[in-house]
């Protein structure tokens, strides 16, 4: 009981002398307007990266790269050093992967039982790269601007290039699922949605933008710095992955198992299960 | 060419470059063995399930055979039991039927044997009387008393000495 009462006086003396020393010392003055703050989060006309010399780059294709190193790294110490230990009754570790890849399987399998192989493959990893893309965010790792300023990287896919990219290979994959399914017919039938790629892109783009121009706003003022981030940054930045990762597979698979069907087209499909379910005594 | 929103092909193509390096690492180092090792998992399972199944009716047709087996061994049961009882039975009657026959022939021999024996002692009584009529008569000849007197004397010496 003593050592509790200790500690919590210890942590709230600690909290108030923080407080108090960040008001006293005061925040840098900026030196860019909000405005341009925000433009420069949406556009990244000024805040690049240069790529090794190569060319100067969004800061969220450098994101990107880190990401896809930390997945990669992480993907690599599991398969030499987990998976060999796999066993029937599995472990905590084993039951997390297992459940990641059952759950973008099972996803792939419900919306596509006809042909779903590469569908499964293709939305875990789009799965894991939204995911873990978005909360990289918390991380905030820094890199140096080519004017010489330092930028918390922000997420991947807050990048419109990275967005576009996202988007448009997922219509890419439903189109091949339509011509591995139906050939020219699959062609068709994925052309009619000929507005996916867009909102697909522009729906990750701007979901994940929009939470990074809110952190970017609450971060612009340090009076609205202190609590408020645990909420903003913390907590909509997983929901965000969360949600946009679901979202964008969803979509992806449930195109995919409609435009790859063998048998008739997904609006056939519908119509048929609108007319049976209207019979009486149908299921 | 001026695209708005800052969008470049180039850094279009480098994300995609990132990411196919990413889907294609994930999925040989992550996905396949994982979806690899719940598959052989199933796999097991539904073996056991398949073999514990087998066994299960093979258990079923065991216990089909043995019920049948003991419905005829029942059945054989009580026929045997039947047919020893039928045999009882005849043995029996056939051991009365001898008793029976057996009984009247010591019955017909007993008779016979009684009649001998009535018949004889009737022969021994009528000579034993004539014996002693003519025993009688001799002596009554040979005394010259009345010979009612001597006949009842003599009766009566017999009787004494008799």
């Amino acid at each position: 009981m003593k050592h509790k009462t200790r500690f919590f006086v210890i942590w709230f003396a600690l909290i108030a002398a923080l407080l108090i020393a960040s008001l006293l010392v005061g925040g840098a003055t900026n030196k860019e307007a909000v405005q341009e703050s925000m433009r420069d989060a949406v556009l990244h006309e000024s805040n690049v990266i240069n790529l090794f010399g190569l060319k100067n780059v969004n800061p969220g294709l450098i994101s990107g790269f880190i990401v896809t190193l930390l997945l990669l790294a992480f993907a690599a110490v599991v398969r030499i050093f987990v998976v060999p230990r796999f066993r029937y009754v599995p472990g905590r570790l084993q039951m997390l992967l297992e459940q990641a890849v059952g759950l973008f399987d099972g996803l792939a399998k419900s919306n596509s039982p006809w042909r779903n192989r590469f569908l499964g493959a293709y939305i875990f990893a789009a799965g894991a790269y939204i995911f873990v893309g978005t909360l990289s965010e918390l991380l905030g790792l820094q890199a140096v601007t080519v004017s010489g300023h330092s930028i918390a990287l922000p997420a991947p896919l807050s990048d419109v290039n990275g967005a576009i990219m996202m988007g448009c290979l997922s219509y890419l994959v439903i189109l091949s699922g339509g011509i591995a399914g139906n050939g020219a017919k699959g062609i068709l039938l994925t052309l009619k949605e000929f507005s996916l790629p867009i909102s697909m892109s522009f729906r990750l783009f701007g979901a994940l933008l929009s939470g990074l121009l809110v952190t970017e706003l609450v971060y612009y003022y340090s009076n609205l710095s202190f609590g408020l981030p645990v909420v903003v940054g913390v907590l909509f930045t997983m929901l965000h992955a969360l949600i946009q990762c679901y979202v964008l597979t969803l979509l992806t698979s449930i195109y995919y198992g409609e435009v790859s069907n063998p048998e008739e087209s997904g609006k056939k499909r519908r119509k048929k299960a609108a007319v049976d379910g209207s019979l009486p005594g149908a299921e | 060419m001026n695209i708005p929103l800052n969008i470049d092909w180039q850094q279009i193509l480098l994300h995609l470059l990132n990411f196919v390096i990413l889907a294609g690492g994930l999925y040989y180092l992550l996905y396949k063995p994982v979806k690899q090792f719940m598959e052989q998992r199933e796999a097991h399972y539904r073996d056991m399930d398949a073999q514990a199944e087998q066994k299960l009716a093979e258990a079923e047709q065991m216990k089909a055979d043995y019920q049948k087996q003991m419905t005829a061994a029942a059945e054989e049961l009580r026929q045997q039991q039947a047919e020893a009882q039928q045999k009882t039975q005849r043995a029996v009657e056939a051991e009365l039927q001898r008793a029976h026959t057996q009984e009247e022939q010591i019955l017909t021999e007993a008779h016979a044997a009684a009649e001998r024996e009535h018949e004889k002692m009737l022969s021994d009584v009528q000579k034993e009387l004539e014996q002693m009529a003519l025993t009688a008569t001799e002596k009554l000849l040979l005394s010259g008393e009345d010979p009612y007197e001597q006949f009842l004397n003599a009766v009566e010496k017999e009787q004494e000495n008799g």
